[in-house]
């Protein structure tokens, strides 16, 4: 990770891997978005409804690793003071917080047809909701410490703090057991899923992650291009 | 209650939003960059 901790080094790298994540992930998501919405049988219980499952566990996913990443880099700046870490951690917050966003509102649309209601206080959509307001917590921080010319380590340590709720919203649905669904995939156990239901899923997880990490590295790419300009605007007023 | 209507919402938005968000961060680093070159230029 040193090794790019050169922002010049990590340009270079970052150019072409925002082009290649965009193509592959744009790819892989028209794959399985067809293969979701025309190719899978509906399910004998939910009907055509499952098929907002393509779109929904991805967005989860991205939510949770989009503040898992988070408090990776604030370790990062805290403990080694990488210089990306905090550039980072603002490039991942807005991007984080539109998929987990994007998680609450399909599955509250998902949520109408299936259990007859858009929203429930159930376990696991309010540690959903508290970790979009914890991302919304922490895009004001670094801003108004970026803004103060601050190294964010504040904003660091609210990213640490803030990973606390990821493990209550995986285990969520074994501690409180109401409205959502109990884990229907695990690393270790498999999936509950019937496979002709399953497949496109993997596509669109890879498609969508791929969109994540290009959306960041832009935003990265753009957060590095004002230091630059703030850098050379402060030269010119002191010439 | 017509079921396909759920599901076009649902994917119409995540398209909606992951096509902005690109948008979004594409447009920023444009014009971050094109900044950057323009006071380049100028000194």
């Amino acid at each position: 990770m040193h090794g790019y901790a050169n922002p010049a080094r990590f340009l270079k790298l970052a150019r072409p891997a925002t082009a290649w994540l965009l193509a592959v992930g744009a790819l892989l998501l028209l794959g399985g978005v067809y293969g979701g919405l025309a190719v899978t049988p509906p399910d004998y219980l939910q009907g055509e409804t499952v098929r907002i499952l393509y779109i929904h566990v991805p967005a989860a996913w991205l939510g949770m690793a989009g503040w898992a990443s988070i408090a990776a880099a604030s370790i990062s700046q805290l403990v080694w003071r990488h210089p990306l870490a905090a550039v980072a951690g603002r490039a991942v917050a807005p991007t984080g917080a539109t998929f987990a966003a994007l998680c609450l509102a399909t599955g509250s649309i998902w949520g109408r047809p299936t259990w007859g209601t858009w929203w429930e206080w159930d376990g696991r959509l309010t540690s959903m909701l508290i970790l979009l307001f914890l991302y919304l917590g922490y895009i004001a921080l670094a801003s108004a410490e970026r803004e103060r010319g601050g190294e964010g380590r504040m904003a660091a340590l609210f990213g640490l703090v803030g990973a606390v709720n990821l493990p209550i919203i995986h285990y969520s649905v074994l501690w409180w057991r109401t409205l959502h669904q109990g884990q229907s995939i695990s690393i270790t156990q498999g999936s509950t899923i019937a496979p002709e239901l399953l497949w496109p899923l993997p596509l669109t997880m890879v498609g969508f992650t791929a969109i994540f990490a290009a959306a960041v590295l832009m935003l990265m790419r753009a957060d590095l291009a004002r230091t630059r300009l703030e850098a050379r605007l402060r030269r010119s007023a002191a010439e | 209650m017509n079921q396909w209507a759920f599901v076009t919402a649902a994917y119409g938005l995540a398209a909606l939003v992951t096509l902005g968000l690109v948008a979004w961060a594409y447009l920023s680093m444009r014009k971050a960059e094109a900044d950057v070159e323009a006071v380049k230029r100028r000194s």
